[in-house]
């Protein structure tokens, strides 16, 4: 079991190279709009946090995901379903 | 705002392509001599990168067949192959692919687009899991779309964490869907289908393997990478193209599963749409036939890949991991690759120009398919026309 907050933490941290100087990491942070992150950074950024996890995140969700809260809730039903 | 607002992008991208003179992505082959030969703005060009890998788009025995079934049967079936659209000629080409690969019963299909759809779409539910190797192609991934299975995907090629993830799927493993493509159409790699085959096995899970790019190329009979690997009863489903190496438009699954026949019946894709007109379907089962009487064309076309692929390494290329009748050339990014392909094309030589996202592991390509059609001379200007290329791009680089 990991918490939101657990999870949370963990994202920042492998967002923490794409965030820009002058925005930091938030929950509302947009992975397109805001930090500009382009279809191979998104497929390179959820394997890394899948191995981290040891989960595997469906193709299906990724429409529902736009920001770091979106993708923190999706990771904590994933990792506590597991 | 309006329902167009999402193309301002792609507008601003086009505009740019138009200020050069020239949309790669928009190119009229304005007369056709050869199946290596066509004109383009003008000018007589070298075709290296159109997929027609054994060349037979021109072969006589095919052109013959194709124009009697116009003469006998009519331009189109006007149906679809739940309707009127099955003629005696997709019931017999069915009956020959079967019969080609030794498996219980084929599916004809209007595309290889459409084939993958139907199959991915209707063969894995709402219950089921898909796991596909990350690089496959974009029908692939919308036949997952169209149908309800969880999708989830594997790093290329990797098959450590292909059983990885079929381990957390647990007992879901049995009721996963695992595709995997014979060569990747954009570098021309080689799926480790063994491998992949033995942990399909150890896992209880399913496979179906596309061959569009490897008909007619791998294997002893040309069956493709599961008879080259010796694995074919373990596949569950090969899904395949006419488009390619057998110079025509379409697709088909073949399977030993007798369930095979409900996607007849389910399969959306399959159900509502017109089926492959009756010259498609005959130079097609002429073209089967050819591709097994002629492994000659195979042969020529292994050497004319090595050949190129040797020739672009000396040059100092950059190319995708192994020879194979695609190869890719990798540069650095968008405006080098477009500059590079249309000085190709200035010269006579078209290639495919591969942008992000469908160039793998970013960066841009210059995709070149060989075809067994290419003469040696062919080739020699193909060859001629990269070591100018390489001249200009090391003397902008200095």
């Amino acid at each position: 079991m990991a918490s939101y907050n657990e999870i949370l933490t963990q994202v920042y941290k492998v967002l923490t190279p794409f965030a820009k100087d002058e925005e930091p990491l938030a929950e509302e942070t947009g992975l397109v709009a805001d930090l500009g992150l382009d279809s191979m950074q998104v497929m390179r950024l959820l394997l890394e946090i899948e191995d981290y996890f040891d989960i595997s995140i469906p193709v299906n969700i990724l429409p529902d995901i736009r920001t770091i809260g979106d993708l923190t809730r999706q990771l904590e039903k994933l990792v506590n379903e597991g | 705002m309006t329902i167009f607002d999402k193309f301002k992008g792609l507008e601003a991208a086009r505009a740019s392509l138009q200020e050069a003179g020239i949309d790669p992505f928009n190119l009229t082959l304005d007369r056709i001599f050869s199946a290596t030969e066509a004109e383009i703005r003008g000018r007589r060009t070298i075709l290296a990168g159109t997929n027609n890998y054994l060349g037979l788009t021109f072969d006589p025995e095919c052109i013959e067949a194709s124009v009697n079934a116009v003469r006998e049967q009519g331009t189109g079936t006007t149906g679809s192959r739940m309707a009127n659209g099955t003629f005696a000629g997709h019931v017999a080409l069915e009956r020959e692919f079967a019969e080609f690969y030794g498996q219980r019963a084929a599916i004809v299909f209007s595309t290889g687009y459409i084939a993958n759809l139907a199959m991915l779409s209707t063969l894995a539910g709402p219950d089921d899991t898909i796991l596909l190797d990350a690089d496959s192609h974009a029908s692939i991934y919308d036949g997952c779309r169209l149908g309800g299975a969880k999708v989830v995907r594997f790093r290329h090629n990797d098959t450590q964490d292909l059983e990885k993830r079929l381990r957390r799927l647990g007992e879901q493993a049995s009721r996963t869907l695992i595709v995997a493509e014979g060569i990747y159409s954009m570098l021309g790699d080689v799926a480790p289908l063994a491998e992949i085959a033995a942990i399909k096995k150890t896992y209880g899970a399913w496979l179906l393997v596309d061959e569009a790019h490897s008909l007619g190329i791998l294997g002893r009979q040309g069956r493709g990478l599961a008879e080259e690997v010796g694995v074919e009863a373990d596949v569950d489903f090969i899904v395949g193209t006419f488009s390619k190496s057998l110079g025509a438009t379409g697709g088909y699954c073949v399977s030993n599963h007798p369930e095979l026949d409900a996607i007849r019946y389910a399969g959306r894709p399959y159900i509502f749409t017109a089926s492959p007109s009756p010259s498609v379907i005959a130079s097609t089962r002429k073209s089967l036939q050819l591709l097994r009487a002629r492994p000659e064309l195979r042969t020529r076309l292994w050497d004319n890949a090595h050949t190129l692929y040797s020739r672009l390494s000396e040059l100092g290329f950059t190319l995708g991991p192994q020879v194979s009748p695609v190869v890719a050339v990798r540069l650095r990014d968008k405006s080098q690759a477009f500059a590079a392909w249309k000085q190709l094309l200035e010269q006579g030589i078209y290639v495919n120009l591969i942008l992000p996202p469908a160039a793998p592991e970013g960066g841009a390509l210059l995709r070149c398919s060989l075809s067994a059609a290419h003469t040696p001379e062919q080739l020699d200007r193909i060859m001629e026309a990269f070591a100018t290329l390489q001249t200009a791009l090391a003397a902008h680089s200095a």
